[in-house]
């Protein structure tokens, strides 16, 4: 049996690994002592009693940063195949080397700008 | 390229072999390293030179309880750790560790998958931790563990960014993402004769870019927010203990060595090397020794800066991240782009070069004659020069009066 493509190698280490992390789980189950009690399954609160959901508020900065985080991933990934062709680019070809080259400035200014904006606003401050 | 299945499990396995040593090795040595660093021994008990310590520390962790604490989520809080490992162990298949070897008639070649979108799977893989540590952190239902895991993706991805952008310009020069092309075009002379052709070289604002965000990403000192005892107890992962607990700290030190290992293969070259003319079983190894000893290398300097510097204060981390290495990151893949069109032939019109450079002289001079720019260039000067510095409040922390003023 031959495995076509590279995705079945990979398939095989996925699998690998699963596998192995299913049989260390395995034998750490038959291995290790179980021994609960109330006070060892409460939540971890520095020796006092835990109140209400563990679930607390969050600084809402986080929230802007994920906002920025997919701005900024996308455009790299936009970035990527301008990247992988853009040495084969020439003045002969179409479209030609220059024009890609301003295209993506062009592209990639506007994104600067938002993050220009985004910093003179103080979304980029910790306060 | 097809290959018999027994082969390919082959290859996966000592692929997988190959990391989970070379992590062993990098736990046993950090202990060596720090503890010197220190005035202290460190393992010296089990082994040579305590070298067996990893090894007796994990078998350990079998015989530990595993304590899943009544108000967790299942079945993700079982299922996270798992991610991280898997995710770090898929991210090694794009990754060569050597050449071609021959054994039993079969050609070996020691890399898992040469993927066509290369580097982009391993990209990939790391979004794919992040939820590791963010699921972990959520499915625990404790403050410490949720602080920690938002503060832990929150880092990572700023950091995924820097360096994805730091990567353009590899393909730039590469012009693939395939990781065999990109070893393949750093094969040749550099920039002067007897220099290796490694991108480290002339790009190396891009390798600045990556090497610091290689040690944000795998969370390691200066930048291992996620583990600020003081603030955080153990971060994402302080609702975990026994096995799985283990398997957070495997996932993590895993990084590190994959951290290095694409390091080295993006920017050093990767398995290339001189082979000394010997004889054709030793030189077939000759590749991996190489690799090896330029991750090995990589892995000290991560030993090092634990030893060397404290942890960072989580602002000036985030600020470094987008106030400098994106910025940077992003100017240089276009520098980049520009060299190349300048430097070949038939590549530009000697009017558009000329263009280009009035082009570049114009944004230099209105970005130094904005007061906004001077505003920012004191901004990224005082990120950097705080970023390495210990938590204690600094003198440039008081307040800019334009800023009271606004």
């Amino acid at each position: 049996m031959t495995l076509g493509g590279q995705y079945g190698t990979v398939a095989v280490m996925v699998v690998f690994g699963a596998v192995l992390y299913a049989i260390i789980m395995l034998l750490n189950r038959l291995m290790r002592p179980s021994v609960p009690s109330p006070l060892k399954l409460s939540t971890y609160e520095c020796g006092v009693d835990a109140v209400g959901s563990g679930w607390s508020q969050m600084n809402i900065r986080y929230y802007v940063f994920a906002f920025l985080f997919v701005i900024f991933d996308v455009e790299a990934i936009f970035l990527f195949p301008w990247a992988v062709i853009f040495g084969d680019l020439t003045s002969s070809t179409t479209p030609s080397a220059l024009y890609a080259l301003v295209a993506m400035f062009l592209f990639i200014a506007t994104l600067l700008e938002g993050l220009a904006y985004a910093w003179r606003k103080g979304v980029l401050r910790w306060e | 390229m097809s290959r018999p299945l027994w082969v390919a499990g082959l290859t996966a396995g000592l692929t997988f072999l190959y990391f989970l040593l070379t992590t062993a090795i990098l736990i046993w040595g950090e202990r060596r390293v720090v503890a010197r660093m220190q005035s202290r021994l460190g393992p010296n008990r089990v082994g040579p030179l305590g070298a067996l310590q990893t090894l007796v520390d994990g078998l350990k962790m079998f015989f530990k309880e595993d304590v899943t604490p009544a108000m967790v989520k299942q079945p993700i809080f079982t299922v996270a750790p798992l991610v991280g490992v898997v995710a770090g162990l898929l991210s090694t298949a794009v990754i060569p560790i050597g050449g071609e070897v021959t054994l039993g008639g079969e050609t070996f070649t020691l890399q898992v998958a040469d993927l066509g979108v290369g580097v982009l799977w391993f990209l990939a893989m790391g979004s794919i931790h992040v939820y590791s540590v963010f699921l972990a952190g959520w499915a625990s239902s404790s403050p410490y563990p949720l602080l920690g895991g938002v503060r832990s993706s929150a880092q990572m991805i700023s950091y995924e960014i820097a360096q994805g952008l730091a990567v353009a310009s590899v393909f730039i020069y590469a012009g693939s993402l395939r990781v065999s092309d990109i070893v393949a075009a750093q094969s040749g002379e550099g920039l002067l004769p007897g220099l290796p052709g490694w991108f480290a070289i002339p790009l190396l604002p891009a390798f600045a870019v990556f090497v610091v965000g290689m040690v944000a990403e795998a969370g390691r000192p200066p930048f291992d927010l996620a583990e600020a005892e003081g603030e955080l107890v153990g971060g994402f992962h302080t609702e975990y203990s026994g096995l799985r607990f283990g398997m957070f700290m495997l996932a993590e030190f895993m990084a590190v060595v994959i951290q290095s290992a694409m390091v080295v293969t993006l920017f050093l070259g990767g398995p290339s090397g001189p082979t000394f003319g010997l004889p054709a079983p030793i030189a077939a190894v000759m590749p991996t020794v190489w690799f090896t000893l330029k991750t090995l290398l990589f892995i000290f300097l991560f030993i090092l800066l634990r030893g060397a510097l404290p942890r960072t204060r989580y602002d000036r981390l985030m600020a470094l991240g987008w106030k400098l290495l994106i910025p940077v990151g992003l100017v240089w893949a276009l520098a980049t782009a520009a060299l190349v069109l300048v430097r070949e032939d038939g590549g530009l019109s000697t009017t558009a070069r000329l263009g280009l450079a009035a082009g570049a002289v114009v944004v230099a001079v209105l970005g130094l004659a904005t007061g906004r720019g001077g505003r920012d260039a004191a901004t990224i000067g005082r990120a950097v020069s705080t970023a390495v510095r210990p938590t204690a409040p600094a003198a440039t922390d008081e307040p800019d009066p334009a800023e009271v003023a606004r």
